[in-house]
């Protein structure tokens, strides 16, 4: 159930240093940008924070330019939308462009932000309807019980919460090598999808290593994988709104009829983007064809502890994999 | 039924409504009739008096008007829905949804679930589709934002896209309609002649509990035809 959002302070600044003055003034201003992700929070009332910092009017954070590399940078503000339909990031990254098409709906994706994608928080039910679990600072976790329903959940990495990465985007930025560009309090970084995403044996209650007065300013996609073969597929129970059961982006360079290079990564399996290390060192330097997918689905999922509800994305990840693996051929 | 025991065989289980006994004043209990006041005047009538809105606490959150923090937005706002400008005093914390139903009194635009997960509530912001539930007004007051009521043309010619949907029986309950001519019109206005899979991906983010998902998508590509 939904209900009337708690009263807030709204403000509304037009430049990266008004935002971060006014994040500095407030402990628990709350940067929203889309707002798809955080007026369901508020509305359910389990988040209150009494500042809202809307960055949408921040020039800076708008719009896709080109790099030296032949690379992208997009802003965080830029929308799904925009991303989708971009000729350049159609042209170079066409894994990016179809997982942005494949977030939620078209409304949400006029609105949602590739910023605002990749931060958002993870949809473990529970914890989404403020049950006081490990990742809202409590002690226990309500998915991982005998009884709970944990469809969703993860096959690895579980350290106590079970969440699972929920971004599309994410993943497709993973496969193609992008990194994360940041202004903190003090100094500006850039850190890869490793570092940006993160698991609860590092901290349990974010899900990137975005910090309170951290503005996500845009991502840079490297032109390592500009106009190489690329693979991108997501599975849902619905082909709108619905969050993925298993998605998975590859990128790949063939040299005379055998893989040269690949990069794949799997979403809603751990807490961050799952890169199939495995995969990508048994497929190097093979051919691609039905002998090859056997050995991929083989070691697709090695390692996977599923829990109660979620077997069934065992082979449906060994399936992406090979899907993705059959893409090349 | 009163109880819900075990399955009794020799029970007559007949459907429809159990019967309820009549007391000697039987005949004496009036039968419910309706106001003599439709909803979408109730409505109409709750924007304009003051006493229903008070109370309405579910809706109209009570923010102090003066603000804490000069930096932080005005209240007092210009919005400008279906060409027309309006001053309106809007807390920061109200949905575009809220402001134009309640304090418009344009309640073609629905609230289904009120998180994003249905579109009856979609309008267009600056040409583009959003869902009003989930957008706060202080976002949209610079941008043109067009409901249903401001598809028609002003004489009540209807929209090729409206047209169509009466004409291929789309609406069922019509709950889910207003968000549904939206979205349509929205598609026509870039894309003139959509591809059939082109209309089912811009409509796809528009849920029809009557299942008319069919009859919606004829409609679209009927009026692509038209416009
Ligand atoms: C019904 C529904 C279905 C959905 N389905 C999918 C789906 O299938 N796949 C998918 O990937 N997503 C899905 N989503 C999630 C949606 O796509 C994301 O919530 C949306 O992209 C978030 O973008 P936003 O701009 O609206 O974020 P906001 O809600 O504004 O922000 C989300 C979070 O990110 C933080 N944030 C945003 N921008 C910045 C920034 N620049 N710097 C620092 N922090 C920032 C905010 O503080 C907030 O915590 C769905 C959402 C809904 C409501
Ligand atoms: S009411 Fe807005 S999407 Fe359902
Ligand atoms: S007509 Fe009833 S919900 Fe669509």
């Amino acid at each position: 159930m939904t209900d009337v959002m708690h009263n807030f302070e709204l403000y509304q600044p037009a430049s990266l240093a008004d935002a971060q003055e006014l994040l500095g003034d407030h402990d628990d201003a709350w940067i929203i940008a889309g707002g798809k992700d955080s007026l369901d929070w508020f509305k359910h009332r389990v988040k209150q924070p009494s500042v809202l910092v809307d960055i949408a009017a921040i020039p800076e954070l708008h719009g896709i330019r080109e790099e030296a590399d032949g690379g992208l940078y997009i802003g965080a503000m830029t929308t799904l939308t925009e991303v989708a339909e971009s000729d350049l990031v159609n042209a170079r990254f066409p894994a990016l462009a179809m997982a942005a098409s494949k977030v939620a709906s078209p409304q949400i994706r006029n609105a949602g932000t590739l910023g605002g994608n990749v931060a958002q928080d993870t949809r473990c039910t529970y914890y989404r309807d403020g049950f006081p679990c490990y990742r809202a600072g409590g002690n226990t976790c309500y998915a991982n019980t005998p009884t709970a329903m944990n469809r969703e959940h993860t096959l690895f990495e579980a350290s106590r919460c079970v969440a699972v990465t929920p971004s599309d985007t994410g993943v497709a930025l993973a496969a193609l090598g992008a990194t994360f560009h940041i202004q903190g309090r003090r100094r500006d970084r850039e850190v890869s999808a490793d570092e940006f995403f993160i698991g609860p044996d590092v901290d349990i209650e974010r899900m990137t290593s975005l910090e309170h007065r951290d503005i996500l300013l845009g991502i840079r996609v490297p032109g390592t994988w500009a106009g190489a073969h690329q693979y991108f597929e997501k599975v849902a129970d619905r082909n709108a709104w619905d969050f993925a059961l298993v998605n998975i982006a590859m990128a790949a360079r063939m040299e005379g009829g055998a893989i040269a290079e690949v990069s794949m990564v799997c979403g809603a399996v751990q807490c961050t983007p799952r890169r199939l290390t495995d995969v990508e060192s048994l497929i190097v330097g093979e051919t691609p064809g039905e002998e090859l997918e056997t050995l991929v689905k083989r070691v697709a999922s090695s390692g996977a502890k599923p829990l109660n509800y979620n077997h069934f994305k065992i082979p449906l990840m060994e399936n992406l994999a090979a899907r993705a693996v059959r893409s090349l051929v | 039924m009163d109880n819900y025991g075990p399955y009794d065989p020799s029970v007559d289980y007949s459907p429809g409504p159990a019967t309820r006994e009549v007391g000697p004043e039987g005949d004496k209990i009036k039968p419910w009739k309706p106001l003599h006041m439709s909803r979408r005047n109730f409505l109409r009538g709750v924007v304009c008096s003051g006493t229903v809105i008070a109370s309405a606490g579910f809706l109209f959150s009570t923010t102090s008007a003066a603000r804490a923090d000069a930096r932080a937005v005005e209240r007092m706002i210009t919005l400008t829905v279906n060409g027309k400008t309006h001053r309106l005093d809007v807390p920061p914390n109200e949905t575009l949804a809220t402001t134009i139903r309640y304090r418009l009194g344009l309640t073609g635009t629905k609230i289904g679930c009120n998180q994003a997960e249905c579109g009856a509530c979609t309008v267009m912001s600056g040409g583009t589709t959003i869902y009003s539930c989930s957008t706060l007004t202080h976002r949209v007051r610079d941008s043109e934002i067009v409901t249903v009521e401001g598809i028609a043309s002003p004489d009540g010619t209807l929209h090729p896209v409206q047209q169509a949907f009466i004409d291929e029986l789309g609406p069922q309950c019509g709950f889910c309609t207003p968000g549904q001519v939206v979205a349509a019109v929205a598609l026509l206005n870039k894309t003139p002649k959509p591809t059939v899979e082109q209309a089912r991906m811009a409509m796809s983010g528009n849920l029809c509990r009557c299942g008319a998902y069919d009859h919606y998508l004829r409609g679209v590509m009927k009026a692509a035809e038209k416009v």
